[in-house]
């Protein structure tokens, strides 16, 4: 059963299977065991960013293709979305058409890309993704009429999916029962699946042919493999989930706007949550991710502590003022990068043998 | 010679990189059950002569028949669909993954399954088994699990072998299939393609330096040289040649 959901690709090395399932539990029972919003905010940012990075990983770790438009496509998802519950409403056949046409648009976009660019050497397509990219995010800044611009959309989400929205009278082990709860559901779950459907897809002897393409895409040619095909379909699918994930994220946050989806600064984050778990591993996405967000979220108020903590010491307590959290971030990133130069997956599998 | 159609031709095929003419006309026909040997020196233009047919390279001028159709510009993928199999002189295999899985993926590029994405690729047995009897026939089984990175260099070469024998081409094509191989390992190389040499549906070509292993395995040999065909028959008379004496005079045996 559970090789099953798995694909038979099972983590491999007992610590990460252990910390896998730690962070498996930790966001299933989230709402249960941290409670608080700010806690809810994290753990519901990290299912989706685990989708994202995923789909990242199925691109970059499978493919071995390199791109810069994965948030454009994150972006194409979160808008399709906010512009549908927007404009006809808060309902949930918003949320289904919006979610539709962003994942058609986004597949329409990778398509043009990869056959457009993906015949030639991989750093033009890396090229053109980040072109295209970055004139999707001037276009959608612009035209504020329809996207909110900088300011982005804020919108109503259906009230099932609100915390106005009550199931059960009374709180179960402290916690209100209600439509925010639902909503977090509702991101886990589809979380859960979009993971497991990729993790099938990387297994899957399509999955197995995009490594094939990313080691020799010579010798697959020369074995049978229209590679073209096989690069731009691995492009297609990876937009598709990366748009999902973006529809997720609108759902969630009730707002969309360049910053929490278009940014560069988020392609970037992207990138590093790949690499610091582990690139062509899929459970790469579910550490990197978690990791990393915890980080980004904790980091701050832990170096708050640590000041304060070390305020008797000039420079140590200078060191670490809150909004040094950046550096100590990108020195977090480079230790990790230097010591476990494929990933914490890598790392993991190979203490194992 | 009515019925018994060539199952491969090159008519006048011809390559030029800038001014410097690499196969320069070549006409030549194959036919069904044969194995041609082609010799010539370094240089002169026998593994290019080996990627115009297979598709690596497009031809300047002249074509490429297979079956009595002109494949002269397919794609490679659709030549190896047709019936066209390569092995290559320098080690062209897909380095991170195992042994096994460079022969399964092949086994599995002949089945058509390529955009399968809901099934689990390990759960097609046959191609894993199809895989293991290839890794079988040029003794590599023991090695199935290990990366081929790591391989021993003459493994990979037997591996490069293998990954065109999963294929089972109607046309197969040996670019100096022994070269940097160890003395004990090159029978196995010959006695495979003896064996394939067996089945009358085959067609090889074969490139090789090595004049006794020519004798003991040609039907016919073809010299290049300078990118042109110079001489063609009995490998008995060719071999007796004074071109062929002279183009492998100033040549070191064994060099790759
Ligand atoms: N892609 C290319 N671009 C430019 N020149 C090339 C290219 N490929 C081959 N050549 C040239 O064409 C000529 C023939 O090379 P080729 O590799 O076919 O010789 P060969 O007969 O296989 O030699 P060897 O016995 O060394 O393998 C050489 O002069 C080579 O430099
Ligand atoms: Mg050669």
């Amino acid at each position: 059963m559970l090789k099953t959901l798995l694909s038979g690709d099972n983590p491999r090395s007992k610590v990460l299977s252990l910390v896998l399932l730690a962070v498996v539990i930790s966001l299933a029972l989230a709402p249960f065991l941290f409670p608080g919003t700010k806690s809810l905010e994290t753990a519901a940012r990290i299912c989706i960013f685990i989708v994202l990075v995923a789909s990242y990983d199925l691109l970059l770790g499978y493919a071995g293709i390199v791109s810069f438009a994965h948030t454009m496509f994150f972006g194409i998802g979160a808008y399709g979305t906010a512009l549908a519950l927007s404009a006809t409403g808060p309902t949930f056949l918003s949320i289904l058409w919006g979610t539709g046409a962003g994942v058609v648009i986004a597949a329409a976009f990778a398509l043009a890309i990869g056959l457009f660019s993906l015949r030639v050497k991989a750093i033009f397509f890396a090229m053109v993704t980040l072109a295209v990219a970055s004139a999707f995010a001037i276009a959608v800044s612009q035209a504020s009429w329809l996207t909110g611009g900088e300011d982005g959309l804020n919108y109503r989400i259906p009230r099932e999916l609100t915390p106005a929205f009550k199931l059960l009278p009374d709180k179960v082990f402290g916690v209100r029962i209600n439509g925010k709860l639902l909503n977090y559901y509702l991101v886990f779950f589809s979380s859960a699946i979009l993971f497991i459907v990729m993790l099938r897809i990387v297994n899957s002897p399509f999955g197995r042919t995009l490594q094939a393409v990313r080691d020799n895409a010579f010798r697959a040619e020369a074995i049978g493999y229209r590679v073209i095909w096989y690069r731009t379909t691995a492009t297609v699918l990876s937009a598709v989930m990366a748009a999902l994930a973006g529809s997720l994220l609108a759902i969630w946050l009730r707002y969309t706007g360049p910053a929490t989806t278009l940014s560069m600064e988020i392609m970037i984050d992207i990138l590093l949550m790949v690499v610091i778990g582990g690139m062509g591993t899929m459970y790469g996405a579910i550490l990197g991710a978690t990791i990393f967000i915890l980080a980004q979220t904790y980091l701050q108020n832990l170096m708050g502590v640590a000041a304060d903590a070390t305020s008797f010491v000039p420079f140590i307590s200078h060191l670490v003022e809150p909004e040094r959290w950046l550096l100590w971030l990108g020195v977090l990133f480079i230790l990790s990068v230097y010591f476990f130069p494929s990933g914490i997956v890598g790392r993991l599998r190979e203490m194992k043998s | 010679m009515t019925e018994e159609h060539p199952i491969l031709e090159t008519r006048d095929l011809t390559i030029r990189f800038g001014g410097h003419v690499a196969v320069d006309h070549v006409s030549c026909a194959f036919k069904r059950g044969t194995l041609t040997a082609i010799v010539g020196p370094n240089g002169a233009g026998k593994t290019t002569y080996f990627n115009l047919i297979s598709g690596q390279l497009k031809a300047s001028a002249g074509q490429v028949i297979l079956n009595g159709a002109d494949i002269t510009r397919a794609s490679v993928p659709e030549r190896t669909d047709r019936g066209i199999g390569r092995a290559f002189q320098l080690t062209n295999l897909f380095p991170s993954l195992s042994v096994r899985e460079n022969v399964r993926l092949v086994a599995q590029a002949k089945a058509g399954l390529g955009f399968d994405m809901f099934s689990v690729a390990e759960s097609h047995i046959e191609l894993i088994e199809r895989a293991e009897h290839v890794l079988a026939e040029v003794n590599l089984i023991d090695s199935g699990e290990q990366i081929v990175s790591a391989l021993p260099h003459g493994d990979q070469r037997k591996l490069e072998v293998a990954l065109m024998i999963a294929l089972g081409p109607q046309v197969l094509m040996f670019d100096e299939p022994t070269a940097g191989m160890s003395v004990d390992e090159v029978p196995i190389i010959l006695d495979l393609i003896k064996s394939l040499k067996q089945d009358i549906d085959r067609t090889i070509l074969l490139v090789e330096h090595k004049m006794d292993v020519i004798r003991s395995l040609a039907d016919r040999i073809i010299v290049l040289h300078n990118g042109a065909l110079v001489a063609d028959g009995d490998p008995a008379e060719v071999i007796a040649l004074p071109v062929v004496q002279e183009a492998y005079l100033g040549k070191v045996p064994e060099a790759a």
